[in-house]
């Protein structure tokens, strides 16, 4: 049996001024890193840990500078390397609840190989992944999950890279845990990060956040207001995949690959449609959700995958543990002077 | 044992065991090693292997070697030269012939000189029975055959028959030595105890090996080293990686921190890494990371998380670590980091030894980053380098670098046991948990040290942020004000620099002044200090200073220096520490002597340098 990490609650009830730091807070008005700030304040004293027992571990790039701007004990690390960092946050003390402000290009261009390492050990981190499809702190470089063709200050041109889909790249590292929100539906966004929290292993929340500056609207084809209904499907556990401004929207399996259907026509009834199980471990399913893009499908929202595995610092714990039980040594005296040893 | 008819007292000897990788040399110096320092004898071992697992069989490539130097003095290094030289096939014969001494006795299995081994080798005769050999003492015995007629009758195969053929060649060296066997036997019969064939074939083949010599008439005379007059006490052998990974677990126990270890495997540091997943019961936290990167930055985490962290690994790794070893010097946290140095630039040559990396430890990051840098002298003293750095580390929040290198790394010597309680103490700087009132200044320091305080998460009322941006001194607020920059650059050097009112002053070997002044740093140490000592006993004004800290250099350093009228630095390396001090002390005039072949200083060509910077 292997035991849970468990961080410590706190005594008493928190407010989100037990979190609101006291410095200057530097993102371009209009960011959508502001929203996500709100959301953790907002979030935080719900999960209801003790408020030294938060960490927040950043790489570099706008969203890195997040932990300067929430009140727990934060670590800005270099860039690309925050997840390395994280995860010797939590390895030398598992009863922290560790969490990461990373952005596209952070995780998944100069941190891809911490990114699929650390998602294969499932070690218990959250990480809040700001996916603006651009690098914004050096003022406009295409990024690994800018869409084909896009011109920015590298690529006049427009892009030739095929992107990362983040969720192709989570659950092709066999990740258990893949949400995904719009940086401008702040309720979903809170629900994913006490989602993320609860669940044992390294989850990724990935926010598709508005960069005002340098790729403003990137996201506009599904987040706007107009098309929200229409271009987004909000997963919930157990419930048919149904979308659309009239609910008239499913999804359905149709041999092997996903189609979206009319709900009404061609014989198709609400008891056709997919039910979501996000706690399947096969992520056969998972993995097409988390594909779905327009114009051909809408973008699938919320908990996608949040299957059950050990954790990498559960396993490292009791490792531990276990071996101390059985110590042979149980002291530097006792190594020192084990095996063969002589006297002069 | 003395039924030879001569027994010749020696005051030390080197031997030197060659093979096919697939041989089992390595295990065979390792025991033969064990009885010769159980017998009282002092010793250093190196092992000489090549970086490819097992290359092709009897390949020049292919050869494997394991060396011994035993005394019944004080020894210093595994020796230049080899008095006894054991090989297994003509391609060791091949390879090794000129670390030999004249008149050396080499020890030939015949079996394995047969044509075909010996033009894979490059002769074109039987180097055994030409007469090349003429001016050695040659010992050729069909060892492989002997061996396999050994266990006639006790139902070996002929595969496991003859791949004892080691254990042979053992017993033929404990009787040549006059070293006792059983010790061995029952070493043999503990490593395969599940395994009673091997048990029976291994023990047959050391006791016919030893009554092989013991019978045979060619064989006139054994030798006796006596035991060495050591200090009292308990000991081991060890090697320097190992007794690297006891250092920091001492220095974790002594502290209190929980250890922990993120890294990535390269030669030759792996070892460290190996042996510290080993001990999780006394509490190491070992993390074997994606790639060099990954583990400087978890042990960084830890850092901050609370743990005496480290990273470890080789000249490449600690290129790659670069950038994050800043960090740590940034954020001011204690963190270990330990390069076993190898022969570069590049992946360069793995297995070979070098000093090469000191100025990429004084100085390869970017911006003004100081950090505290080390270096371990020999197998042993690795044990109390080790602890030293974690206690600087510790006690001045800063990372510190401990260089070592593949000689002392691999090479073993015999290690006087300490009790962990008798080690220095080692004073964290842990905050105190308040009750959340008073808000904490990470960069508020101590006023001797310049150290900062260690607020570490979970503690209450203590949470703060840190990172790799400029921050305010004191209040830790980001910053790119011209003169706080310019400030905590300052601070931050100060603080390393101070460090050198907190540890020992450099040792002098011989007097303290004279006319020349040998300096070395770190794996040369036995080395320089034979010769220098020979030297010193004919009559020489010759001295020592061979440095562990490196920066900060020791307070007396300048002193030392003042008092020799030449000063002469050895380094295996272009010239990286004597540059470094025409920086630091340009006053005095530097002599240099440097080696850059992937081998240690030999003693003879040492001698030779110092005689002619005495006559100049």
């Amino acid at each position: 049996m292997i035991e849970r990490n468990l961080v410590e609650k706190s005594p008493v009830a928190l407010t989100k001024e037990d979190f609101v730091s006291d410095q200057m807070v530097k993102w371009c008005p209009g960011c959508g890193a502001h929203a996500i700030l709100a959301a953790v304040e907002k979030v935080f004293p719900q999960i209801g840990y003790k408020k030294e027992n938060f960490v927040f571990v950043s790489g570099i790039g706008c969203s890195s500078r997040f932990p300067y701007y929430v009140n727990t004990y934060g670590f800005h690390g270099i860039h690309g390397r925050a997840l390395a960092i994280a995860s010797g946050v939590k390895l030398a003390n598992p009863k922290l609840s560790v969490w990461v402000a990373t952005g596209d290009g952070d995780s998944m261009a100069i941190g891809g190989n911490h990114f699929i390492h650390t998602i294969r050990r499932n070690i218990d981190l959250n990480v809040l992944l700001f996916n603006n499809q651009i690098y914004g702190l050096t003022k406009g470089q295409y990024s690994p999950t800018t869409p084909m063709g896009t011109v920015t200050k590298t690529s006049p041109y427009g892009t030739i890279e095929h992107p990362f889909v983040t969720a192709g790249l989570v659950m092709g590292a066999q990740g258990t845990f893949f949400a995904r929100v719009p940086d401008n539906n702040i309720s979903l966004m809170t629900e994913m990060m006490q989602e993320a929290a609860m669940h044992d292993g390294t989850s990724v929340v990935e926010i598709l956040q508005n960069c005002i500056i340098f790729a403003d609207k990137t996201h506009a084809d599904v987040v706007s207001r107009e098309v929200k209904d229409e271009r987004q499907l909000i997963l919930k556990h157990g419930q048919p995949m149904i979308f659309g401004k009239n609910n008239d929207k499913g999804i359905i399996l149709d041999g092997t690959k996903l189609r979206v259907v009319k709900i009404g026509e061609n014989g198709i009834t609400v008891d056709k449609l997919m039910v979501h199980d996000q706690f399947s471990n096969d992520p056969g399913i998972h993995r097409m959700l988390g594909r779905m893009m327009p114009p051909e499908f809408p973008v699938a929202m919320g908990v996608i995958r949040s299957s059950k595995s050990n954790t990498y610092d559960q396993l490292f714990e009791n490792q531990i543990k276990k071996a101390k039980e059985k110590a042979k040594y149980k002291k530097m005296d006792d190594l020192l002077n084990s095996e063969d040893t002589w006297e002069i | 044992m003395t039924k030879k008819s001569q027994i010749i007292e020696l005051e030390d000897v080197v031997v030197k065991f060659v093979g096919d990788s697939g041989d089992g040399m390595q295990l065979t110096g390792t025991l033969f090693s064990d009885v010769a320092a159980q017998s009282g004898n002092d010793l250093a071992t190196f092992p000489d292997f090549p970086a490819e697992i097992r290359a092709p069989q009897n390949t020049l490539a292919g050869v494997s070697g394991f060396q011994v130097h035993l005394g019944k003095r004080k020894i210093f290094t595994s020796g230049d030269l080899c008095d006894v030289l054991v090989v297994m096939n003509p391609a060791s014969l091949k390879t090794n012939l000129k670390w030999v001494k004249p008149g050396a006795t080499i020890i030939a299995d015949e079996t394995a000189f047969d044509d075909a081994a010996i033009e894979k080798a490059g002769y074109t005769t039987n180097p055994l029975k030409d007469g090349s050999l003429s001016s050695y003492n040659l010992i050729s015995a069909p060892i492989t055959l002997l061996t396999k007629e050994s266990m006639v009758g006790l139902d070996i195969d002929k595969k496991s028959a003859e791949r004892t053929k080691n254990m042979f060649v053992l017993g033929m060296m404990f009787f040549l030595f006059q070293k006792e066997i059983d010790k061995t036997l029952d070493f043999i019969a503990k490593k395969f105890a599940d395994k009673e064939k091997l048990v029976i074939a291994n023990q047959a083949a050391i006791k016919a090996g030893y009554n092989y010599v013991e019978t045979v008439e060619y064989i006139k005379s054994t030798y006796r080293i006596s035991a060495a007059p050591l200090p009292k006490g308990r000991y081991r052998s060890i090697t320097g990686n190992i007794a690297t990974a006891w250092g920091f677990l001492a220095a974790s126990e002594r502290s209190g921190r929980p250890l922990f270890l993120g890294s990535y495997p390269i030669t030759p540091a792996t070892e460290i890494l190996m042996e510290l997943s080993k001990h999780k019961s006394l509490g190491a936290r070992v993390f074997q990371a994606e790639d060099e990167i990954a583990g400087i930055c978890s042990a960084i985490g830890a850092s901050f998380s609370g743990n005496l962290a480290l990273t470890t690994t080789s000249g490449p790794g600690l290129s790659l670590k670069s950038e994050a070893m800043g960090l740590a010097v940034i954020t001011e946290l204690p963190l270990v980091v330990v390069n076993v140095q190898r022969a570069g630039p590049s992946t360069g040559m793995p297995t070979k030894s070098e000093q090469s990396d000191l100025m990429q430890a004084l100085f390869g990051r970017n911006g003004e980053c100081p950090m505290v840098v080390m270096a371990a002298s020999s197998p042993a003293n690795c044990f109390y380098n080790a602890y030293y750095a974690a206690k600087i580390s510790l006690e001045h929040m800063t990372p510190v670098i401990l260089l070592t290198d593949g000689y002392i790394g691999f090479g073993s010597e015999l290690f006087r046991i300490p009790k962990t309680s008798d080690l220095p103490e080692i004073k964290t700087r842990l905050a105190k948990p308040t009750n959340g009132e008073t808000k904490f200044k990470p960069y508020q320091r101590d006023e001797k040290t310049l150290a900062r305080e260690w607020a570490i998460p979970g503690m209450e009322g203590l949470r703060h942020r840190i990172g790799g941006l400029e921050k305010t001194n004191v209040d830790g607020i980001v910053s790119t004000d011209p003169h706080n920059h310019e400030l905590m650059v300052e601070l931050r050097e100060e603080k390393v620099n101070r460090i050198a009112d907190y540890i020992p002053e450099q040792e002098v070997v011989g007097e303290d002044s004279g006319d020349v002044l040998v300096v070395g740093w770190g794996g040369t140490e036995g080395a320089l200090k034979s010769t220098v000592m020979n030297m010193q006993k004919d009559g020489h004004k010759i001295s020592l200073a061979h440095f562990s800290f490196i920066k900060p250099f020791p307070k007396n350093t300048q002193k030392i220096f003042s008092k020799f009228k030449k000063i002469i630095v050895c380094e295996l390396n272009k010239g990286q520490l004597v540059n470094y001090l025409r920086m630091t002390f340009p006053e005095f005039k530097y002599h240099q002597y440097n080696k850059v072949q992937g081998i240690p200083f030999h003693l003879n060509e040492l001698t030779e340098v110092f005689t002619k910077l005495i006559k100049e």
